[in-house]
Parts: structure tokens; C-alpha cells; sequence
């Protein structure tokens, strides 16, 4: 009897010996714009019943800006109590040299994802950080006020904001005095990197700084994108758009006050919400071209990914889940939940997202053909060019200086923040 | 500074036959006869003791303050990054002023004594530092001069009044953030049903209300502190000295001009120094309501934003360092314009 509660003794104690040994608790940090946390954490009830291991979401503010700042001190202070990070698409370069390679672990799931977007991921040869979805905004559009007034959907800026006009002049004269014609991210952070890359690119301006380096920002066609856009501050966009960021804008666009949004594609499947007033009254197109030479249709690339971080504990415990995360199947019900683009080529053929959240097949080819930022080229000083860029777009656009001044300044600082060489 | 007070001018002999007796504590008896019989042995203990015990406290301050200042200092001096700070190199001053011979012959200066921005984030700052004491000392003054008055319910009233300031910055920063959204926020659908705009204001958002916007929230937060410093100096005044000047047949308003505000005047001047080395260091407020906006920028924003957002680490310790410098000169700029005594008043 003796030797019998010995070996249960023995038993018990290896079991509790052995299960926390494997059982780890992880903390993963992400900001995320609408449901995008609620989400996650679904996803990772699922990991937690299937792995054993417990997993904490630190919740950031959505801003990518206010995010890396946090970040970037973290890492630098070798912060072991963040296992994963959700890391924007443009970070790669700037905080590689503190992340683990993930080369080797993935080796068995990164052929399943878009080349370009792991490549974009990829520093020196080492895959830093495995993508869970990918990013190319949209223009939302009020299908029924269009077909109401008569309108087409817009192709290019000029008959964005004259459509804009007609229809937000007309639904006020008609009573509805809260009606504004387009809402964009204007709030002075990387968001409005993004939407002022797309007018001057569409606009056959540039791309701020050239894949071979070159500081090109300093251009006519640069200088009319930004005055245009500048045209629309107070006339068809809310004075306040100079403060909105994605969640502001989609604010003003969900209750229904908006004709026109520029967003990204997460907005999607909340506008078509159960309690959403705009659901099945509005759809998507393409951004709209610009005028004069080289104008087209451009959308800035965005998307968010995984990363583990070097100071991790459980490095590989981490490397697991952040492969759980990234997979097929949770790719496609977080599809299915928030209308992300996912990242896995196969599920833009998949028949149930296809039907539940129809923009994602269409949005193959937009975001094939997205325009990266410069943040390849520009490497650690990314965040420098970008926040001067978006200062010299936000002094424009609240009517400090003009477009040609502001950008020649621009080029100036940039030329100097580039030195010898990016 | 433009936080002197009002009626400053006429108190300052009044204020000075009282100060000793306001809420600055003196040194006492003790120290006082330390300095003329230093020989004593009692006295020779009793300094041995007193620095045995302040010891500890000055342990933790330079552990806590003073060897970040340095460091900062330091790291202001090289070309640290944050994404490998053993790697720094000694730079000298380039951090502050270095001059730049370019490839075409054109001479550049650069460094943070020549950056428009900070400049810009300087002229920020003093302007909020100035235009919020004021406000604060003012109306700081006029609800401290009612909570003063007896009246019935005066306990409630007294911790009601403090909420927005036990609330945390960041809580309240958002809550106004709210407040003042151009097309949902409370402020602009009040404003309209009264008719005293015609159309929404998008108060972070335009480079003309954004400062305002956020004076607004910070003089609605900070001016219970200014009431509470400002009620305890009115609470200690002696009542005798009041009824004097009433007996003698001052009006209300004489008696505040002549009798409160300078007695009341040391304490004040402390309140004062407080809230403006506070206001000079704003960062919540201004990084919640209007993150990046030039028109708004201030010193410790424009700091952080090199330290950790740029990969310009040396920068932004420089920026601290300046911050720190400009800081200590106000200070003692307000010290000696306002006369103000911090060692016990005489």
C-alpha cells in the first residue's frame, strides 16, 4: 500500500512536473483598427485549446505610429515579457536586427504565401516576420445615393470630388445637414503617408523617394495632387478630416454621413454589420486616377505580420503560435470575420469567402498591383522621411504654405536626412 | 514671466513682513545657530546625524534622477541609435550645431540649435506655459476665494471641484478627445442648439482651435490644483486681520486688493512655479488630442518623437538635455523676478 501511494505520489508529481513545463504563457502585442482584437482573441481561444499553452494580447492604440515608437523601446530594452508582435508592413528594415529568422521554421508554409509579401519581409536574407493578412485600401462608395442622383462611380479624382459635391449638396438640400461627400485619413501620422502617396503617385508624381533612392518628391505633378486635395478640406471633407484617422473616418462613413470613403478593406465587412445603417447601400471600387501625364489608379500597400521577438523566453513556443496565427484555416476565418485580405494565394479561390465577403476576390489584382512605400529604399531612417512627408502634406492641407513651398522645403530636409546615402 | 500674478506689486512689502509666518517651513533655531558656533559638539552631532539621514533620500535621487541626467547628457554628446546603443561613437557637439560644407560649395548648417521644428515646438510650449498659469492662477484664485466662504455643503463642493484633476490625464485627454469630435462630439451639438456657431468646428483638427482646444483641457484639469494650493494658503490667513480692515471700513474688494491677495502672495508664487515647471514638460495631453500637428508640438513631444519613433536616439538626448536646460532657466528667471524666497522667507 505503502509503494502504491509512493508511485501515485510519483505520478502526480511528474504529471504537474511535466504539464508546466510544457504549458507556457505568451504575450503577444498588437494595435488593430475595428473588431481586428476580438478577433484575434478568438483565434487564440482556438491555439490555447490546441496547444495548452495561454496567450495574453497586450492591446495597443490602432495608430501604426504610436505602436512603433512603443516597440522600438521595448526591443531596445530587451523586453522579455513580449513573446509576438504585430508589426505593419513598412517596419521590416528598421527593426530586423531584434527579431528571430524565421527562415528555417517556416520553410514548410511560406511557398502558401505570396511571394512579394514574404519577400517584403524578408532583411538580409532572414525572414523576420510571417504576414496574417495583407492590405490595399478602397473607395467606398454609397451605391444608393449614386444611383439616386444619376452618378457613376467615379475613375478619376476630379469626378470623385464633383460627384462628392452633387450628391452632399443635394442630400443636405434635402435635409440631411450632417452629409459630407468624402472622409479620408488627414490626422498627421503614417495613415496620411498612405493616402497622399496614392494622390501623387496617381497623379504621376513619384513615389517620394525612388527605389534607387532619389529624393523625386519636389514635382508639378506632386505639387497639384497635394493642392487638390487641399480643394476638398471644408468644401466635400468634414475641417476635421485634418484628425481622423481609419476609425474617425469610418465613424462618419458607418452612420452614414459620407458619399465617399477611402479605407481599407477591414471596413467592409463592419459597414455590411447587422446593426450597421449603410449595410447593403454602398460598395467598392478601385481608388481613382489622377490627371495628366503617367496618371493611374494607385493603392498604397499596406498589411500586418507576425514577429518574434529575440528576447522571447519561449522562442519556440512563440514561432508556433505565430504559424497557428498565419495557417490557412485561421487566414480564413479571420477573413471571414473582418474582410482582411489574406495572404494565402489559395484563398482567393475559396468559395465561402468568396461569398460572405465578395470584395476579397475582387481585391486580388488591387493589391497585386499596390504601391509599396519607401521603406525598402529609405531602410532605418523610414519613419524620419515618412513623418516629414506627412507634416509637409499636413501644413499643405491646413493651409500653411503652399503645396510648391512645402514640398521644396520637404525635398530639402529629405536630401539632408539622406546624408551619403539611405 | 507673464504668470506674475495680479497685484503682485503692491503686496510685495505686506507679503514680506508675513512670509515667515505662510506654509514655507523654516530651517529653525538649529541650523540657525549651526552657522555661528560651528565648533559646538552638540551641533557637530546633530549635523553628523541630519546628514545621516538625508543620505538615503540622496542615494535614491541620484540613482533616479541624477544618473539619467548624466546619461542623457552623455548620450546627447555621441551618435547612440536605439537599435544598438553599445555601438556609439563620441561626437562632440554635432548633436547641437555642426556645420555642413556640401558637394556643390553650399554651406549647411544643421543640429538642434538650427532646427525650425524645435524652435517652433519651444515657441509652443512658453506659449501654453503662459497663457494656462494665467488662466489656471486666475480662476484657480476665484474658486478658491468661494470654497472659502462658509456655506452650507461646502465639503461636497470642495472634493467635487477636484475630480478633474484625480481623474488621469490620459482618461480625461480621451474624454475630450470625444467632447470635441467635429461631427459627433458633445461640445459642437451644444454649441449649435444655442446659436453661437453656425457651423461644426473641427477643434483638433484646424490649425487655429487645436492650441485652444487643448488650453481648454488643460486649464479645466489643472485648475483645481491651483484652488486647493491656493484655498490652504486662504485657510491659514489669520481671520483677526480681516476683521481689522472690515472694522475699519474696507469694502470686500479693498480688503481682497490690500489684505488677502498679499498676505496670501508667497504661497500663491509657490503654486504658480509649480503648475509652469509642469506645464513646460506637457506631453499626455498634447500626444492623446493632436498627436503630429506642427501647431501644437511641444518640446517633450518633439523629444520623444526622435528618441524612439526616428532612429535618432543622440538627437532626441540632446532635445532632452536642451529641455532640461531651458526648464532650470525659467525657473530661476521666475525666482528672481518674483522674489520669491524658498528658504524660509526673509
Amino acid at each position: 500500500m505503502k509503494l502504491f501511494h509512493a508511485l501515485l505520489a510519483l505520478a502526480v508529481g511528474v504529471m504537474f512536473a511535466v504539464v508546466p513545463a510544457r504549458a507556457v504563457e505568451l504575450s503577444i502585442v498588437s494595435g488593430d483598427t475595428g473588431n481586428g482584437i476580438k478577433v484575434l482573441r478568438e483565434i487564440l481561444d482556438q491555439y490555447e485549446k490546441q496547444s495548452g499553452n495561454k496567450v495574453n494580447i497586450v492591446v495597443m492604440p490602432p495608430s501604426t505610429t504610436d505602436q512603433f515608437g512603443q516597440y522600438k523601446l521595448w526591443l531596445a530594452a530587451g523586453n522579455t515579457d513580449i513573446d509576438v508582435y504585430q508589426t505593419d508592413v513598412i517596419w521590416a528594415p528598421q527593426l530586423a536586427s531584434q527579431l528571430v529568422d524565421l527562415t528555417a521554421a517556416t520553410k514548410d508554409v511560406a511557398a502558401k504565401h505570396f511571394p512579394s509579401i514574404i519577400q517584403s519581409q524578408t532583411v538580409n536574407g532572414k525572414l523576420i516576420a510571417l504576414p496574417i493578412f495583407t492590405d490595399a485600401p478602397a473607395l467606398y462608395y454609397r451605391k444608393d445615393l449614386l444611383d439616386k442622383y444619376g452618378a457613376k462611380v467615379p475613375a478619376t479624382w476630379k469626378e470623385m470630388a464633383d460627384t462628392a459635391k452633387l450628391v452632399m449638396d443635394k442630400e443636405r438640400a434635402a435635409g440631411n445637414k450632417d452629409m459630407w461627400g468624402f472622409v479620408f485619413q488627414g490626422n498627421a501620422y503614417e495613415g496620411l503617408t498612405c493616402d497622399a502617396l496614392e494622390w501623387v503617385m496617381s497623379n504621376g508624381g513619384g513615389s517620394i523617394i525612388e527605389p534607387d533612392g532619389t529624393v523625386s518628391i519636389n514635382n508639378q505633378q506632386a505639387a497639384a495632387a497635394l493642392d487638390m486635395a487641399k480643394g476638398w478640406i471644408g468644401t466635400i471633407a468634414p475641417p476635421g478630416v485634418l484628425a481622423y484617422q481609419e476609425e474617425e473616418s469610418r465613424g462618419v462613413w458607418q452612420t452614414g454621413n459620407a458619399v465617399f470613403m477611402r479605407n481599407w478593406p477591414y471596413a467592409y465587412a463592419l459597414g455590411n454589420g447587422a446593426d450597421a445603417p449603410i449595410k447593403g447601400k454602398f460598395d467598392v471600387a478601385p481608388l481613382p486616377a489622377g490627371t495628366g501625364e503617367g496618371a493611374r489608379p494607385v493603392a498604397t500597400l499596406g498589411g500586418w505580420n507576425l514577429a518574434v521577438s529575440k528576447y522571447s523566453k519561449n522562442p519556440d513556443a512563440a514561432i508556433d503560435m505565430v504559424k497557428f496565427i498565419a495557417s490557412p484555416e485561421m487566414q480564413k476565418y479571420r477573413t471571414l470575420r473582418t474582410s482582411n485580405l489574406p495572404t494565402i494565394q489559395a484563398l482567393y479561390d475559396d468559395a465561402d469567402i468568396a461569398r460572405e465577403q465578395p470584395i476579397i476576390p475582387r481585391w486580388k489584382e488591387v493589391f497585386l498591383n499596390a504601391a509599396p512605400r519607401p521603406s525598402a529604399a529609405v531602410k532605418v531612417k523610414y519613419n524620419e522621411a515618412s513623418s516629414q512627408f506627412w507634416t509637409a502634406v499636413h501644413k499643405t492641407l491646413s493651409g500653411e504654405g503652399s503645396a510648391a513651398d512645402n514640398l521644396a522645403d520637404l525635398e530639402v530636409t529629405l536630401t539632408k536626412l539622406k546624408g551619403s546615402g539611405w | 514671466m507673464s504668470a506674475e500674478p495680479v497685484g503682485a506689486g503692491s503686496g510685495v512689502r505686506a507679503s514680506r513682513a508675513v512670509a515667515g509666518g505662510s506654509a514655507l517651513t523654516k530651517a529653525g533655531p538649529p541650523g540657525a545657530a549651526a552657522v555661528r558656533r560651528p565648533s559646538s559638539r552638540l551641533m557637530r552631532q546633530r549635523v553628523r546625524s541630519a546628514w545621516l539621514f538625508l543620505t538615503p533620500m540622496l542615494l535614491v535621487l541620484a540613482a533616479v534622477a541624477g544618473w539619467p541626467l548624466i546619461r542623457t547628457v552623455y548620450f546627447s554628446f555621441t551618435d547612440a541609435s536605439l537599435s544598438d546603443l553599445d555601438a556609439r561613437q563620441w561626437v562632440g557637439f554635432a548633436n547641437y550645431f555642426s556645420v555642413l560644407s556640401m558637394p556643390s560649395g553650399r554651406t549647411i548648417y544643421d543640429g538642434l540649435l538650427v532646427d525650425p521644428v524645435w524652435w517652433r515646438a519651444v515657441w509652443n510650449t512658453v506659449r501654453f506655459t503662459a497663457i494656462s498659469v494665467v488662466c489656471e492662477t486666475v480662476l484657480g484664485m476665484i474658486v478658491a476665494l468661494v470654497l472659502n466662504a462658509e456655506f452650507r455643503g461646502r465639503g461636497i463642493v470642495r472634493a467635487a471641484i477636484l475630480i478633474p484633476w484625480a481623474i488621469p490625464t490620459i482618461v480625461s485627454a480621451k474624454m475630450w478627445q470625444w467632447m470635441l469630435n467635429d461631427q459627433f462630439g458633445i461640445i459642437n451639438v451644444v454649441l449649435l442648439g444655442l446659436g453661437l456657431i453656425h457651423a461644426k468646428i473641427a477643434w483638433t483638427a484646424s490649425a487655429d482651435t487645436a492650441m485652444v482646444a487643448v488650453l481648454i483641457v488643460d486649464i479645466w484639469k489643472t485648475t483645481p490644483f491651483m484652488a486647493l494650493l491656493i484655498l490652504a494658503a486662504l485657510q491659514m490667513l489669520p481671520r483677526e486681520i480681516i476683521e481689522v480692515a472690515r472694522l475699519d471700513g474696507a469694502n470686500p474688494w479693498q480688503i481682497f486688493w490690500r489684505v488677502t491677495l498679499p498676505l496670501i502672495r508667497p504661497a500663491v508664487m509657490v503654486a504658480v512655479i509649480f503648475r509652469a515647471l509642469d506645464a513646460l514638460r506637457i506631453f499626455d495631453l498634447i500626444y492623446v488630442l493632436t498627436p503630429n500637428n506642427v501647431q501644437t508640438k511641444s518640446m517633450s513631444v518633439f523629444a520623444r518623437e526622435n528618441l524612439f519613433e526616428f532612429d535618432k536616439f543622440a538627437y532626441g538626448s540632446a532635445t532632452s538635455t536642451l529641455l532640461f536646460l531651458i526648464l532650470a532657466l525659467l525657473t530661476i528667471s521666475y525666482i528672481r523676478i518674483a522674489r520669491l524666497s524658498l528658504d524660509g522667507g526673509r
